[in-house]
């Protein structure tokens, strides 16, 4: 599913942190789960650099298999996690295709610069707190987790 | 927290007595204001861990307790593997075997008068930190195993410091019974080229000086002096560590419902002592003990040669190094009798009291020295593990200061920039490389550590020795 293009977000698509007293809070909200879980790498991205000043260059294939969409939504963001320390990259735009129990994707990204990037914290890894994937009353999908930093 | 629901022992003990599902009490130690200003999850988590099996004697959290993942951070609890007993990655949590270790110097403050910045900017330079910093150490396959197997002893016999750290290191350096074939690929992967540093975060290389003596005959044993200038590092083992909980944490969630283990948090996930499951998680969670080990006395070797060019006479004595994320096998006595059990001590201290047979000769009539990591630019504590420790929560004790406001509101509430300059001005020097970094990790944003070290002492924990003051800081 390689692209020439990264991709742009939909225009309703967005991110947000939420407050957690160790840690931090990342949510994705979409109109699609795909949406989601593309808005949410930003979110874990931010929590590392603005995502601004991290530029699309290259993309990275990621695949996962989970038995259910927060199981894989919960290796999802491991997974990038893994990306972004053995690759030493940021990532700031994603391409996501859910089917079933199938998540297959390219993270849009470039080697961290400490200088330019001057990233905050590394993320440890995802964990199942507050780790769901539901509809809001808008309709809209939101993906969330605490992310351990 | 709400306290009505708690039992009041005394004025640093409160006890939540058994209910629902629990098995033992929960037991909370604190000044009434710590335990005020804890979350009322908190409550939840360490009730949530009473009620797993094999749970010996009481679940516990201690004065710098906050919401943790599954297990509170600042808890304890022990299990049994004789009465079905569990093992859990989340109450050891994803950074483990992260720690402290302070090394003497013997100078005294003044020796380091007018060189300050050149220090800072040498300790700067020479200490990988902050994400995605590599050390100059890259593993290959068998040098990574052996590293997961010998943890210090191996940093020592490749050349990084000296045999006589080992003495005062927890299990002499090498955690016994780490098993890399219990590590997977990915973790290796992750630690392959971090060996050797710091990290970020709340881990830090920090000059500091000794400005209280509270216990001068254990502050003598211990080598500590007044005015004396002391190193302590705080890190962990890293992407590997952080892989290995992660690994885990999923396994464990996966494999609860054929154990007959759900639970109300998923990370509370854990794996009977007695499965397969259970045993390949101590095997991997103690090559992850190795790894910290490892990357500490990797790191004590950086910071001794930069001290060697400043002050080429002068040798680094390690005083003590302790892991705050761990699960060990101990014998305690309970109901007076000798029992085998695995505690887990997540971001909790081991407090080996005066007379434990594995405490290093020189500290056995005093107790196992205790450091606890203040914020940046707040004060740290030494301690002394106390002859009542073992009775009161399995030999252990706090680990820090435990945060009080999240990453965002300190990066809202104040500006990195401004807050360098402020702790400059109080002769604090701060080297980091973001300033949203140094906003999130404001001294504001934790807890007083004072009164938690208090609040230990007064619950019997361990005995206050020396209270160190941050001069030169390098952040992760």
């Amino acid at each position: 599913m390689a692209t020439a293009e990264p991709p742009h977000a939909a225009s309703r698509a967005r991110w947000e942190h939420f407050a957690h007293i160790a840690d931090v809070g990342i949510r994705g909200i979409g109109s699609s789960r795909e949406e989601a879980f593309a808005q949410i790498a930003v979110a874990l991205t931010a929590v590392i650099t603005d995502p601004q000043r991290v530029t699309p260059q290259e993309p990275v294939p990621i695949s996962c298999t989970a038995p259910s969409g927060e199981s894989l939504l919960f290796d999802w963001l491991n997974a990038i996690i893994f990306e972004m320390a053995t690759r030493r990259m940021l990532f700031s735009r994603f391409s996501v295709q859910l089917l079933d129990h199938r998540l297959e994707a390219e993270a849009w990204g470039e080697p961290l610069d400490p200088e330019r990037h001057e990233p905050v914290v590394e993320a440890k890894g995802a964990t199942y707190t507050e780790l769901r994937l539901f509809r809001n009353p808008a309709g809209e999908w939101v993906a969330q987790c605490v992310v351990d930093v | 927290m709400d306290l009505a629901r708690l039992q009041k022992l005394s004025e640093t003990a409160w006890e939540l007595p058994p209910q629902g599902t629990m098995r033992v009490p929960a037991l909370f130690y604190g000044s009434r204001s710590l335990l005020e200003q804890m979350d009322d999850k908190v409550a939840e988590q360490v009730a949530n861990v009473a009620s797993l099996p094999g749970i010996v004697r009481a679940a516990y959290a201690l004065p710098d307790a906050h919401w943790g993942y599954g297990f509170p951070i600042g808890g304890v609890a022990a299990f049994d593997p004789e009465q079905g007993g569990v093992i859990s990655a989340g109450g050891v949590g994803f950074d483990i075997s992260c720690g402290v270790r302070t090394l003497l110097t013997g100078l005294p403050r003044g020796s380091i008068t007018g060189r300050e910045e050149e220090l800072a900017a040498a300790l700067a330079r020479e200490i990988p930190a902050g994400v995605g910093a590599c050390g100059k150490i890259h593993l290959d396959d068998s040098q990574m195993d052996a590293m997961l197997r010998g943890g210090a002893r191996w940093a020592v016999e490749s050349g990084f410091g000296e045999p006589e750290d080992l003495d005062r290191i927890e299990e002499r350096g090498c955690m016994n019974g780490a098993d890399p074939a219990a590590v997977s690929r990915e973790a290796k992967r992750r630690g392959r080229d971090e060996m050797g540093t710091l990290g970020s975060g709340n881990h830090y290389a920090e000059i500091q000086e000794v400005t209280e003596l509270y216990q001068q005959e254990i502050a003598r044993a211990y080598g500590l002096e007044s005015g004396n200038l002391v190193i302590s590092l705080h890190c962990g083992s890293r992407g590997l560590g952080h892989q290995i909980g992660t690994d885990f944490l999923r396994e464990m969630a996966a494999a609860a419902e054929a154990f007959g283990l759900l639970q109300p948090e998923r990370e509370l996930a854990s794996a009977p002592l007695s499965s397969e499951l259970g045993q390949r998680y101590l095997r991997a969670m103690r090559a992850g003990i190795n790894c910290a080990l490892a990357n500490r006395q990797i790191l004590t070797d950086l910071i001794r040669k930069v001290f060697g060019r400043f002050f080429p006479d002068r040798h680094l004595a390690l005083l003590y190094d302790v892991s705050h994320n761990t699960c060990k096998e101990e014998i305690h006595s309970v109901e007076a009798k000798p029992l085998r059990l695995f505690v887990h001590r997540k971001g909790a201290t081991r407090a080996l009291g005066p007379g434990h047979p594995d405490l290093p000769d020189d500290f056995a009539a005093w107790g196992q020295p205790i450091l606890v990591g203040g914020s940046m630019g707040t004060c740290s504590y030494i301690l002394a593990g106390a002859q009542e420790s073992e009775a009161r929560a399995f030999s252990s004790a706090v680990h820090g200061a435990g945060r009080r406001m999240s990453r965002n509101q300190a990066a809202r509430t104040w500006e990195g920039k401004e807050l360098l300059g402020e702790l400059e001005r109080r002769g604090i020097l701060i080297r980091a490389r973001s300033h949203r970094g140094v906003a999130e990790e404001a001294p504001g944003a934790y807890k007083d550590v004072s009164a938690v070290v208090e609040a230990a002492e007064g619950a019997g924990l361990a005995h206050r020795v020396a209270r160190l003051e941050p001069l030169i800081c390098v952040k992760g």
